[in-house]
């Protein structure tokens, strides 16, 4: 089995959120009470119990509603800062698929509230989390249960529209490769998203902070996490 | 649908109007994106701007309630800028049909209009015919009162300017839509329409899709890959459901309802329509035939010839009866009925005035609620402000099996009907429906064994023996459906061939009007047959490569893929549209090749068969002359709308509709106390009421509460913030929700006044979960469509205010009053 990767293009999402239910169900995730804060994203963010959630971000431009969708998940680093930072705390609760290359955290290891803060802090795509009841870390599996028997990621069989997208790392980077060169014609700004470090590349067509403010980590942002990586690694 | 959902990857442009795709239909953007993915022009019209719009080449948005407007200068700007595919105006529509002289409109109103019985005399519509009986036509167009002419003087009245004036869309926007969509008149180019309820639920339901048939007919888009209409229906099986003829005008397979006037089945076969016309094929003129087959499948060997079949048993509706559901409830209203079977349905959330039907429960000796869950019409008498002490209708919950609990079939939208499978029993005492029925009428006929009764013979002649060792068995449900041979026929009318006793017929074709053949459905006669159930088929197969799977369950009529698919090829048989072949002639085999043709005749040629086999004349109407409020769609404003005036004329609402008077009906226009138009909806994450989604933990997590979409303009002037608590109060109710203040809603421009909108979904209820809302319906109007009464639900008068800051208790009990 090789390297996979997943890649998310925003402009065949509907955010018609089944990717995010798909989820919940097969990692038998419970729902969250939540209310109608005069938005449609709901819940209002990712949590020990929602790995997978689609972001609603609306405004107006040039007199027009703009209105983007980002289905926003662990990105899979290929050298992931938070398992870095979490050996330097000395927690054990984070590994990598070796085949896949998925980051897997143990939801059954106790991390304490400052270790899970550090871990937080590394990831420039902010997306560990904690439960102060369990004490366990918990985000996106890459359904690596799923993959290692043949079936897609459940986010990405359950996808309608081909926003969702997995695969072998090389065939999805040519795929997103080859849809940013057609989706430029009509919008020059877009771009792939950290697309070098991720095994989660999205792909956006306008500047990445109106869709989420954590979508993209400055690259120098990354190398930092890198370098401080190669350092810590090498001592 | 005339297509099918995956024939919307062959569409060069994709009109969305009256529908929010992309949300109410998510796993069918596939198949849009497919077309997109091929450069495809994605439009979008409605009101709002929603998570469809996101993904349209072209949004344009309008006042709810507007849309023949909008389409009527869709209509002007085809023919002004002769966008229209002439051949297919002239040889497949009534374009060039002659109509009686005394045909005529002026400010408003159709000729032959009587205020006293708001109503036409529809007969000054009709078609000329010759000393034949053949339809009189001017093939070039230019008589002053073919068809085409009289078109054109209608519509030229929506000018851009008006249109703009009236739907609030800007100019710029419509001349886009226009020009896009008018680019499908060409035969190399497919144009397809979707909508859903944003078209019919409105006073003027039936006319916005009269408006779009015209449109399409113009275009030459109907009949083709890539065209059609496109009804997305909001259920699974609600495409089965009118097949089966769940609603009151109807009989299995679109057979008119018995009325009292037509006693006996010569009566009622007199009403089957005919035409002189050798070249219209007019294949409703086989009525008999499934008339008679569908009362042998009811009653067997009971109905027999010299008992006119057991029609008598037939109930029959007085003369000019409307018992469709905004009736029914008024009836029940008045006290007009005993008991009530709520059965797969919520009406005390789903209907337009729903507080109107909770009163109306209260009136019932008592109900049967059959659902999955308890909702909100189980548990009326236990509502908010309903003292249960107070109600006499005794109610009995039924629980019964969810889908993947039962074996059967459903119908989509694109007129599949697909077998499916059980997958688990249901849970406790709960059953199949179709087990329920089985049961019940079993025991209802005992009783009417043992007691006797009023009137018996319908009752103790039914043949209900769709039983396998005692249990019931939905393959022969399905089997009676398709129908059988009652008897041994050495030599079958059809085809000379030997057909057994016993055996399934293999299409209508084969349908008698002498008792020797039994179908429940002519239309689904075909589905099962001796070669197996048909719609139980999933071979992949694709011969003609334009996705119509032919060998994947199976569609009504007889495997048809796309309907109407003989104005897909020239005179001569060749396809007009060469690189989307649907259909084919075979001259030298003398067959035709793809999909399975309307009928096998020839091709028209000079002297051959029409393509539109259905229509009595045998060509698409572009002129309508059987429609209750006139043969061209007209604008008239919703019956609660936020002008005093129609621009088009002195007729502000649609002169034909019935007004319910008195009681709970009140009504509002041009008020100050309700100044904003409002609109109802659904979103992806709720079905319905919610009856079923509503329990789903994971679904009321992504979206939790009652909302009102509101403008910022809007939340200015009310002074309201986004995430406050509102009250959105009809002449009907006042219902609470949270304001979603956005950018994606804007005021419209209509006549120089600024016109605000809301909107709301109608899938919360009391019931559950606690906090969710209350129903939308609390605040529609009873008022609906003057040829079908579907309700007018998309477009009504409301206020919207901030609700006062109080403990949360206190609140939620305000609202309750």
């Amino acid at each position: 089995m090789a390297d996979k990767s997943f890649f998310i293009d925003t402009t065949k999402c509907t955010a018609c959120r089944g990717c995010q239910i798909a989820c919940k169900q097969w990692n038998m995730n419970p729902a969250t009470k939540t209310t109608q804060r005069g938005s449609h994203q709901n819940p209002e963010d990712l949590s020990f119990v929602t790995y997978k959630l689609v972001r609603f971000s609306e405004f107006e431009e040039n007199g027009k509603p703009v209105w983007y969708f980002f289905a926003d998940q662990c990105r899979h680093c290929l050298t992931p800062p938070c398992k870095i930072v979490a050996e330097l705390h000395s927690v054990s609760a984070i590994s990598q698929d070796a085949t896949t290359g998925a980051v897997l955290y143990d939801p059954k290891v106790k991390v304490g509230e400052k270790d899970f803060k550090a871990i937080r802090e590394a990831c420039p795509w902010d997306i560990p989390r904690w439960d102060d009841k369990t004490q366990g870390m918990a985000k996106c599996t890459m359904c690596v249960d799923r993959v290692k028997e043949g079936l897609l990621p459940a986010c990405v069989k359950t996808c309608p529209t081909g926003a969702m997208n997995f695969g072998d790392r090389d065939a999805m980077l040519a795929m997103a490769k080859g849809r940013l060169e057609q989706v430029k014609e009509k919008h020059p700004k877009a771009d792939l998203l950290n697309h070098e470090y991720v095994r989660t590349i999205f792909l956006v067509v306008d500047e990445p902070r109106k869709y989420h403010t954590f979508a993209v980590a400055k690259p120098e942002t990354v190398i930092a996490a890198l370098h401080e990586s190669n350092v810590l690694v090498g001592s | 649908m005339t297509n099918h959902y995956i024939d919307f990857r062959n569409a060069d442009v994709i009109l969305n109007m009256g529908s929010n795709v992309a949300e109410n239909h998510p796993v069918s953007f596939k198949w849009i994106q497919r077309a997109k993915d091929r450069g495809a022009i994605f439009i979008h019209v409605d009101p709002r701007y929603t998570r469809t719009s996101t993904k349209a080449d072209i949004f344009a948005r309008l006042r709810p309630g507007t849309d023949i407007a909008f389409l009527g200068g869709m209509i002007k700007y085809i023919l002004d800028n002769t966008l229209y595919d002439e051949f297919y105006v002239k040889h497949y529509t009534n374009a060039s049909f002659i109509v009686n002289p005394k045909y005529g409109f002026d400010d408003g109103l159709f000729a032959g209009y009587d205020p006293t019985k708001r109503a036409y005399d529809t007969s000054l519509w009709a078609l000329e015919k010759d000393e034949n009986g053949i339809p009189k036509r001017d093939m070039t167009l230019q008589d002053e009162h073919c068809v085409f002419q009289l078109l054109k003087k209608h519509y030229a009245r929506y000018t851009l300017e008006k249109v703009t004036a009236i739907t609030g869309t800007p100019q710029e926007d419509l001349e886009k839509v226009y020009a896009a969509f008018g680019s499908t008149g060409t035969p190399d180019k497919a144009g397809t329409v979707l909508y859903a309820m944003g078209w019919t639920q409105h006073t003027v339901g039936v006319q916005n899709i009269r408006a779009i048939s015209i449109i399409q007919s113009l275009l030459g888009n109907m009949g083709i890959a890539g065209g059609g209409i496109n009804a997305l229906r909001g259920e699974s099986n609600v495409q089965g459901s009118t097949d089966q003829a769940l609603l009151y005008h109807i009989i299995p397979g679109y057979l008119p309802a018995p009325r009292a006037q037509w006693a006996t089945l010569a009566d009622y076969n007199k009403t089957t329509p005919a035409s002189k016309d050798p070249r219209s094929v007019n294949w409703w003129k086989n009525r008999p035939k499934y008339v008679a087959s569908l009362l042998k499948a009811y009653y067997g060997d009971k109905a027999t010839k010299e008992n006119d079949f057991g029609y008598a048993w037939l109930p029959k509706l007085d003369p000019a009866q409307d018992a469709s559901w905004l009736n029914l409830f008024d009836e029940m209203y008045k006290g007009n009925f005993t008991g009530f079977f709520a059965w797969g349905m919520n009406p005390a959330c789903s209907s337009a005035h729903s507080g109107k039907v909770r009163q109306a429960l209260a009136k019932l000796d008592w109900m049967v609620n059959v659902n999955v869950f308890d909702n909100e019409t189980g548990s009326f008498w236990r509502g908010p402000d309903t003292d249960p002490k107070k109600i006499k209708t005794e109610v009995f919950q039924l629980p019964c099996a969810a889908f993947l609990e039962k074996e059967g079939s459903i119908s989509n939208s694109g007129r599949w009907m697909q077998w499916r499978w059980k997958c688990t029993n249901p849970p406790g005492d709960a059953r199949p429906d179709g087990e329920i029925i089985y049961e019940l009428f079993r025991k209802v006929q005992a009783l009417y064994r043992a007691e006797k009764g009023a009137f018996p013979d319908p009752l103790l002649n039914l043949k209900w023996d769709y039983e396998t060792n005692g249990k019931f068995d939905v393959h022969k449900v399905a089997k009676e459906i398709n129908g059988y041979f009652l008897e041994d026929i050495p030599e079958h009318p059809v085809d000379k061939k030997e057909y057994k006793k016993g055996t399934l017929v293999p299409s209508f074709v084969y349908l008698l009007d002498d008792g020797r053949t039994s179908s429940g459905n002519w239309i689904y006669c075909a589905s099962y047959t001796e070669a197996g159930n048909m719609a139980a088929r999933r071979k992949k197969d694709d011969p003609t490569g334009l996705g119509l799977f032919p060998q994947w369950s199976w569609t009504w009529p007889v495997n048809r893929r796309i309907i109407y698919n003989r104005a897909s090829v020239d005179l001569e048989g060749n396809p007009r549209n060469p690189k989307r072949a649907l259909l084919k002639w075979d001259a030298e085999n003398k067959k035709w090749v793809g999909d399975v043709p309307d009928g096998p005749a020839p091709p028209m040629g000079t002297e051959g068969v029409y393509p539109f086999i259905m229509k009595p004349d045998g060509v698409a109407s572009i002129y309508g002359p059987g429609l209750k409020d006139g043969p061209f769609p007209e604008h008239y404003e919703p019956l609660e709308c936020p002008i005093e005036k129609n621009i088009m004329s002195s007729q502000r609402i649609n002169p034909v509709i019935k007004i319910f008077e008195g009681g709970p009906d009140t009504f509002a226009t041009c008020d100050p106390r309700y100044p904003f138009v409002c609109t109802t909806y659904r979103v992806t994450e709720h079905w319905q009421t919610g009856v079923l989604t509503r329990w789903l933990p994971w679904l009321l997590e992504a979206e939790p509460q009652m909302f009102c979409e509101i403008s910022q303009e809007l939340a200015k002037l009310r002074g309201i913030a986004n995430g406050d608590k509102v009250f959105v109060e009809s002449p009907r109710g006042k219902i609470w929700a949270i304001a979603m203040v956005t950018p994606r809603l804007k005021p419209f421009v209509i006549a120089g006044q600024t016109v605000h909108m809301v909107g709301i979904p109608w899938h919360f209820g009391w019931l559950h979960s606690k906090d969710a809302g209350v129903n939308a319906n609390r605040l529609t109007p009873t008022v609906g469509d003057p040829n079908t009464m579907i309700p007018e639900s998309k477009a009504f008068m409301v206020n919207v205010t901030k609700a006062p800051k109080e403990p949360a208790k206190k609140a939620e009990k305000a609202q309750r009053r």
